[in-house]
């Protein structure tokens, strides 16, 4: 009894702001002709469901947020594997190359804008660096911020690799120090060479953490929505740089906005694609992932 | 495989403030293991002795000396080249392998020529297993394992691939009492079965005089003494290793020598008849002290403790180094534990006597 006591202001909160709009989400995404102002609705179906996926700004959405969840995760996941695992066989430096790292996770959003202007973004005055990197090698200059699907798409992923990888260094490096010496030794002992430790004994030995940051990685990918903005500015639809969560917010508050079944159905749908993901990695790694 | 060791020296930078002195963690060792031998290296913990078995291992580069394996020089060669089977203190068995994967986890690391089919591997690891009585848990995780056979899975695996010399880093440390004394002999069983030179790190002096053939007492990084158990324990070159060996340690008493004979105090206690008169220490073995009503070592008693097979009769003496000395004596002997003073004589070859200034052990000629 006590114990529910300390726990009702938790409940409470978490009831108000939590479980009770995730439950109203999705009983507005089956309820048909929703009127925002007169608080009524026509009917109860699938209707919302099946307009959001005929909608060609819903599909482009999803097809860039699979692109960015496919691109991003494994890409991240891996350099940053490979700079921890870099980082911990070093000794000199190493806590400088830690701090340089880990900068773009503490350094301000829009100071990381506007490094990616100066590499990116054409102006009258200049066309970027990265443009005059291409330039210098004889190639031809293209558009990053306004150009073709594939220039954006490449800045899009590479914005987010860049944003999501001091964490997973950070989590890496503490992953990789905790494991015991004493295995990396006997492991010597039996002339195990380099690859085959870190393939044999790092790897699974991390495999938690690994795990962990793979499924966090998906999550935070399918959720992606402000780094398009950082990029392309709002109006992403115009710009076909649009997230499933950027629909979702366009529906309820954009220039289109004001569907709130439309963007319930949306949401309800990134919901059951992300679980069902979510579900297919807890079952690859019952195999995978040791708990020691 | 014969272990020579030629002057070997392992210093680490010091890492205290202001005095850098470096440590001196293994000093000048030469040392001769002899094939198919089981040796203990025992000493009190910063004795040197784990720096001493990795430099064997190879895990550490020695400052200076060589390291012999038969007629090749090791000293060079890296850990994964020479050949030697480590068994760690805390075992190091890869927790998300099952016990045939660690065992076969050697095996698997051989290359090219040396590389057997997966039906040899699996031969092998079972014999390894089989030679430690452990084939029945190959599908177990270590962690579903007791300590013991943790212990022996890690020897398994150190086995696997014939080692030239078998390490063993503190083996029974982790063991409880009863499964050490299990343990030690099952390893005696296995070096005597593999005939593989084994060298081991002990701080239990016990532990070691039970199943080596040689032990050498180290000390501050410095061999102390080598020799076959026994004889280290009944001809100590020095206090420090009379005092190591033994439990109850040896008693150990200010004294002199004078006109031949040996006092403690007021009382000669044994002839040394070739010693010349000089402060020296004496050490007395808790079995060489033998109750009698007439005795020439009075001692005030302070209790008894009974041990089942004997009894240990705790005393204490002015002249003594420490605050008790203790006498092992038979279980069948009365000892009236109200009275305030005992009376005891000593054993002249379980007596010691040793240099004051360097504690090196003074022979006399005893009848």
């Amino acid at each position: 009894m006590k114990g529910w006591l300390y726990l009702l202001p938790a409940i409470l909160f978490l009831g108000a702001f939590m479980v009770y709009p995730l439950i109203d989400v999705f009983i507005y995404s089956f309820e048909e002709g929703y009127n925002f102002a007169s608080q009524t609705y026509t009917g109860v179906g699938l209707y919302n469901y099946s307009y959001v996926l005929r909608d060609p700004y819903f599909l482009q959405a999803l097809r860039n947020t699979l692109i960015l969840v496919v691109v991003t995760v494994p890409l991240s996941t891996g350099l940053a594997l490979l700079i921890s695992a870099a980082l911990s066989s070093i000794r000199a430096l190493r806590s400088l190359y830690q701090t340089v790292y880990f900068l773009p996770y503490v350094t301000n959003t829009l100071a990381v804008g506007l490094v990616f202007m100066i590499l990116f973004k054409k102006t009258p005055y200049t066309d970027g660096l990265v443009n005059l990197v291409i330039r210098w090698f004889g190639g031809e200059s293209i558009d990053f911020i306004d150009g073709p699907y594939w220039a954006k798409m490449f800045v899009l992923c590479f914005y987010t690799i860049w944003t999501v990888m001091p964490f997973k260094i950070l989590v890496l490096t503490s992953a990789l120090a905790s494991v015991d010496e004493v295995y990396y030794q006997a492991a010597r002992v039996d002339g195990t060479s380099k690859l085959r430790t870190f393939g044999r004994i790092t790897l699974p030995m991390i495999s938690p953490t690994l795990f962990y940051l793979i499924i966090t990685g998906f999550i935070g990918a399918f959720k992606a929505y402000s780094d398009a903005v950082a990029l392309f500015g709002t109006n992403l639809n115009a710009a076909q740089m649009n997230t499933i969560v950027g629909y979702v917010y366009d529906m309820l508050y954009g220039d289109s906005g004001g569907y709130p079944s439309y963007a319930s159905a949306a949401a309800i749908l990134l919901f059951a694609i992300v679980l069902t993901i979510t579900c297919i990695n807890l079952l690859i790694s019952r195999k995978h992932v040791h708990y020691s | 495989m014969k272990i020579v060791l030629q002057h070997l020296t392992k210093t680490f930078p010091g890492r205290g403030k202001g005095e850098k002195r470096d440590v001196v963690a293994v000093n000048d060792v030469s040392l001769t293991i002899p094939d198919g031998e089981l040796i203990g290296l025992l000493g009190p913990s910063g004795c040197g002795k784990s720096t001493a078995l990795n430099l064997l291992s190879g895990l550490q580069k020695p400052t200076a000396g060589r390291i012999f394996f038969d007629e090749e020089d090791v000293t060079a060669l890296p850990a994964e080249k020479r050949g030697v089977g480590l068994v760690f203190q805390s075992y190091a068995l890869y927790p998300h392998l099952t016990v045939l994967q660690n065992i076969l986890f050697p095996l698997q690391n051989l290359k090219g020529k040396e590389r057997l089919s997966k039906e040899e591997m699996r031969e092998k690891a079972y014999e390894a297993a089989g030679l430690v009585q452990i084939d029945g848990l190959m599908d177990r995780k270590p962690s579903e394992l007791s300590g013991g056979q943790q212990q022996r899975v890690a020897i398994a695996r150190a086995l696997v691939k014939r080692p030239r010399v078998l390490l063993l880093d503190e083996p029974l440390s982790n063991l409880d009492a009863r499964l050490r004394l299990q343990t030690r002999e099952e390893i005696r069983r296995i070096q005597r079965e593999t005939g593989i030179t084994t060298v081991f790190v002990t701080h239990d002096q016990e532990e070691a005089m039970s199943i080596s053939d040689r032990i050498v007492v180290m000390r501050e990084g410095v061999v102390q003494q080598v020799g076959r158990p026994q004889a280290v324990y009944d001809e100590p070159d020095n206090l420090f290793v009379a005092r190591f060996l033994g439990i109850p340690g040896i008693n150990v008493f200010a004294g002199r020598v004078e006109g031949g004979r040996v006092w403690i105090g007021h009382d000669a206690i044994v002839d040394a008849q070739d010693v010349g008169d000089r402060d020296v220490f004496v050490g007395i073995r808790p079995e060489g002290l033998l109750l009698a009503p007439d005795g020439p070592l009075p001692c005030s008693l302070r209790g008894v403790e009974v041990m089942g097979r004997d009894i240990n009769v705790v005393a204490s003496h002015p002249c003594a180094k420490s605050a008790s000395i203790r006498a092992c004596i038979g279980a069948q002997e009365r000892v009236d534990a109200r009275a305030q003073t005992v009376r005891f004589s000593a054993k002249p070859n379980k007596t010691f006597l040793f240099d004051r200034e360097t504690g090196a052990r003074i022979p006399f000629a005893h009848c």
